[in-house]
């Protein structure tokens, strides 16, 4: 067999190769003869054949077949096939394919090799691609190499360490006795190499963190960091004029780490920090590295003000550098530190402000963030100017975010109600394909509760369909605003802004053309015509035209189209004398939740006949899961849950989760919709928010029940009855203990039938104390209009002797005197 | 480069796309390398001058920079300092370029397994290992005469 063909050879003829075609040819005939060579073993050759077949895989070729040819090449003794064996171990295999633990033994015998450089080949391979397995095994000798005194190794075996570490976190105890001395080489890449060993350690351990801290690393890396700024030209580290940047960049990190939530460390490295900072020289990439690194430092542990305004002026020269590169930097990181130093970064916001005109897409980016992070009261008008110019040009993927945020933003600052209503408009005009869909009730409920605005609003809003109604939100809330001020449009009054003439049937024309065109989609089209219908009670001659369209559409294909416009011809023809009540103006609606933005309810501005029930709102409700169990439980037959109050309860919030339950409920027609449940029970109820009963006179005499008394939980009932309202019971519980343990986590819950209703005060505790040495109480209170027998079921749930306890029971002992 | 845990690759391409050379450490099968190389190529070759030299992708950063007809890309944690990494390559190039007596494409793809023994001295385990071009240097001159 004539010698395999040289490595260049190879490369040559392939790169002739005109076609994907002819170069798959060639490949495949050199693996078939790299085969047979392998196959007849031929040891002089296979270093080639391996070579050859690397090359292959570099471009794209399957290779396994010469995995195990390498590991041969591993165990060989020449240096030059142990190369071209690790090379292809690295390449070829990685700790999926089983062969690779064969080279275990090979790497731990050579790890011990009298070559430095095949040590050094043996710990490249191993920190590549050892796997957890190979790690367990060879991490003994790696440790051992971490402390021997040629530097050459040192440096492998550290970022070996690091390899062996992540695969296999808890050998990290073992590397720790060889870290002491790390830090005190004179050599670069030595220390280089422990410093990111000491990082990955404190990484990921909180342990070897405090460890560290101890044993006060802090002043040692600041004694190098100071002796690689202070010594002068180091020609062998030195890049542009700065001595070894990427140890300071990486001391500079582990700094971080050990000062982060630290207070003494972060005090020992303030004044090296400082001096980074400001002798740093900035005119080249590597100064402004470091000084990133610096400030990231600075932000991360907990240094003192003064430090942190120069890492924030540092960010803001930066801002204006040239290199967009750093620029970009500035920028994220100012955006990571806009919330907790708010103040100095306002400084910069006009050079912030000039980034949104950048031309790279993800400094824009970061800018629009920025900018609507540092948006507050008094730069409002200025910046939303400047916002409102970015939506205008920036590119379509930012428009949505642009816009949701223009609107936040807008209305936490609003300095006035004209202001925001143009800035709405404006949004709308420009980007407004591109506006969320929650944005479309939000904006409806800003409009009506600025209720002197309502015809200039109105007016702006049909201006702006009139040319144009192809953009779905902007028509939609135009529609809705036209439907509902109509007749404010009509009648000409407009009060900030020149009143335009315009007519009813011109106001239907544009409606109509909305309706048809096909632009628009099936919602808007379903606002058209709500707002269509609206208009027959606030205009006064075109009644009939309105009649006509709304009878077309009761045979739109469109099924919501179809069922709206039957519904409105059955408020013509057969419940005219409704009609006026139904269209009338909408209240103003309360944003209960002033937190997020789309908790409103959605009001699509319906006036449907069917669904005007007001619900009972509290009945219903039960803000507690205890209750929801609690009917789960009862079959939710005949029986109301519970209702349990806390003394401080807070109307507001009770409200807030009572919309959130309420979900899609039409409020249409329940203008009342003060937030406390509460109140549309008896109020007296409501005086029990106290956790004292506050009836003065109880009619004394009622006897005191026995309700429960199981397992040594004994619950007794004591009852009251006030003469000014006969139907009010109030029942005292007491839970007695008499086992040898106490019962923790005492839960008391009861459920009455469907005529009662029931509040539950707050307990005295949840502990009921062994030996009956102590008991708790709570406070029932029963409202019983109909005086019917109190029956009630109670469901307990406590801890005792180290288990859970559950338990349901029935009482039905109640005394006559308790509920007639 | 590590940078911390998670992926590490580094890569040189040329503008067509043939990958010079891929130094992988993180485990990855060989069709998601494959995948991998070509949404990272299709990510920075349409960057041009006016785009930072950064590019998020996935959740990780690519950091490169484009010498003559090669991309050298390096991928990153987020949390790492681009303008170092952005030098490391920088020293990377420089030091082929010493070892090849002013580099060009076709040393690369001739010399690939010195290429990556230049990689395995400067870059370990992910992380930076080597920064001084005379010591790495010095080095490769060694290795070599065992050659």
């Amino acid at each position: 067999m004539p010698a395999p063909i040289r490595l260049r050879e190879l490369i040559r003829t392939i790169r002739t190769a005109r076609t994907q075609a002819e170069e798959r040819e060639m490949i495949q005939k050199e693996c078939a003869a790299i085969r047979s060579s392998f196959r007849e073993e031929d040891n002089t050759y296979r270093c080639r054949n391996v070579a050859k077949l690397l090359y292959m895989h570099m471009l794209g070729y399957p290779a396994h077949f010469g995995q195990l040819e390498c590991l041969k090449l591993i165990a060989s003794q020449k240096f030059t096939d142990k190369r071209i064996g690790y090379l292809g171990a690295m390449l070829l295999l990685d700790e999926r394919q089983d062969v690779h633990l064969l080279m275990t033994n090979c790497i731990k015998n050579d790890l011990n090799h009298s070559t430095q450089y095949v040590q050094g080949l043996a710990l490249c391979t191993l920190g590549c691609m050892g796997s957890s397995e190979m790690c367990r095994d060879l991490a003994g000798e790696v440790e051992k190499l971490l402390k021997t005194s040629n530097s050459y190794l040192r440096k492998k075996a550290a970022l070996c360490a690091v390899h062996v570490i992540r695969k296999v976190p808890e050998l990290m105890e073992m590397f720790l006795p060889a870290t002491k001395n790390l830090l005190n080489e004179k050599n670069h890449g030595v220390l280089h190499t422990s410093v990111v060993l000491l990082t990955e350690m404190c990484e990921r351990s909180p342990d070897m963190l405090a460890h560290f801290r101890k044993v006060s690393l802090v002043p040692q890396l600041v004694r190098i960091l100071k002796n690689l700024i202070m010594s002068g030209y180091s020609p062998e580290h030195d890049v542009s004029g700065i001595s070894d940047p990427f140890l300071q960049v990486r001391i500079l990190r582990l700094l971080r780490i050990l000062g982060r939530n630290d207070d003494d460390s972060s005090e020992a490295m303030n004044d090296i920090l400082a001096q980074v900072a400001t002798n740093t020289e900035t005119s080249k990439n590597v100064g402004n590295a470091i000084l990133y690194e610096t400030v990231l430092t600075i932000m991360d542990i907990k240094s003192e003000s003064g430090l942190r305004v120069l890492a924030i002026n540092i960010l803001g020269r930066f801002l204006l550098n040239n290199d967009k590169n750093i620029r970009y930097v500035a920028l994220t990181s100012l955006l990571k530190t806009v919330q907790t130093d708010h103040n100095a970064v306002q400084r910069h916001r006009s050079t912030i402000v000039d980034c949104l005109k950048d031309l790279d897409v993800s400094i824009k980016r970061r800018a629009m963030e920025l900018s609507f992070a540092l948006v507050n009261g008094n730069n409002v008008r200025g910046m939303m100017k400047e916002l409102l110019y970015f939506l205008d040009s920036c590119e379509p993927e930012f428009k949505a975010d642009c816009a949701s945020g223009i609107f936040l933003a807008a209305e936490k600052y609003a300095p006035s109600k004209r202001w925001h209503i143009d800035t709405i408009m404006r949004v709308l005009t420009t980007a407004g394909s591109y506006v969320r869909d929650d944005a479309v009730p939000n904006l409806i409920q800003l409009i009506t509760n600025s209720v002197e605005m309502h015809a200039y609003t109105v007016q702006r809003l049909y201006k702006a369909i009139l040319g144009d109604y192809s953009q779905q939100p902007l028509v939609q809330v135009a529609s809705w605003c036209i439907g509902e001020y109509g007749d404010l449009l009509v009648s000409g009054q407009c009060e900030e802004e020149e009143p335009i003439q315009v007519t009813e049937d011109e106001v239907l024309d544009i409606l109509e053309s909305v309706l048809i065109s096909n632009m628009s989609a099936s919602v808007t089209r379903g606002y058209a015509l709500t707002a269509i219908m609206k208009l027959s009670t606030r205009f006064t001659c075109t009644v009939n035209r309105i009649k006509k369209v709304v009878s077309i559409y009761g045979s739109s294909i469109d099924v919501e189209l179809q069922q709206r416009a039957v519904e409105y011809n059955a408020l013509f023809k057969k419940y005219d004398h409704m009609r006026p009540a139904l269209l009338e103006r909408m209240p103003v609606m309360e944003k209960v939740t002033t937190n997020g933005p789309a908790e409103i309810v959605h009001t699509n501005g319906e006036t449907e006949t069917a669904v005007l029930e007001t619900k009972p709102p509290p009945s219903g409700l039960q803000p507690a899961n205890q209750a929801n169990d609690l009917l789960d439980l009862l079959g939710g037959s005949d029986i109301t849950p519970v209702i349990p109050t806390a003394p401080t309860r807070e109307p507001a919030s009770a409200g807030g989760e009572l919309l959130d339950l309420l979900g899609d409920l039409n409020l249409t027609g329940s203008p009342v919709f003060a937030p406390a449940p509460q109140i549309a029970q008896p109020p007296f109820l409501l005086d029990g928010l106290t956790s004292q009963p506050l009836f003065n006179d109880i009619s004394a005499g009622i006897p005191s029940i026995t309700a429960y008394n199981k397992n040594g939980l004994k619950i007794d009932f004591t009852f009251e009855r006030s003469n000014t309202n006969p139907s009010v019971t109030v029942i005292t519980i007491q839970a007695s203990n008499s086992t040898e343990l106490d019962m923790t986590d005492f839960v008391f819950q009861a459920a009455v039938p469907k005529t009662f209703q029931l509040q539950l005060l707050s307990p005295s505790s949840s502990v009921i104390p062994a030996f009956n040495s102590g008991t708790i109480t709570q406070v029932i209170k029963v409202l019983n209009p109909q005086k019917q027998q109190l029956r009630m079921r109670i469901k307990l749930t406590y801890n005792h002797k180290g288990s859970a306890m559950q338990d349901l029971a029935e009482v039905n002992n109640f005394p006559p005197q308790s509920w007639q | 480069m590590v940078a911390l845990r998670v992926k590490k690759m580094r890569r040189e391409k040329n503008r067509a796309g043939k990958t010079r050379l891929a130094k992988w450490y993180m485990q990855f099968d060989d069709d998601e390398k494959q995948k991998l190389i070509e949404e990272v190529h299709a990510v920075v070759t349409v960057r041009d001058a006016k785009h930072t030299n950064f590019v998020e992708f996935r959740n990780f950063k690519i950091i490169y920079r484009r010498y003559a007809g090669l991309y050298f890309c390096i991928c990153v944690d987020v949390t790492d300092n681009n303008l170092a990494y952005l030098e490391a390559i920088h020293n990377f190039v420089e030091v082929l370029n010493e070892y090849f007596h002013n580099v060009c494409e076709l040393d690369l793809v001739f010399n690939f397994y010195k290429v990556y023994t230049v990689v395995d001295e400067m870059f370990l385990a992910g992380e930076i290992r080597e920064t001084s071009q005379t010591k790495v240097l010095k080095q490769l001159l060694m290795l070599q005469s065992l050659e």
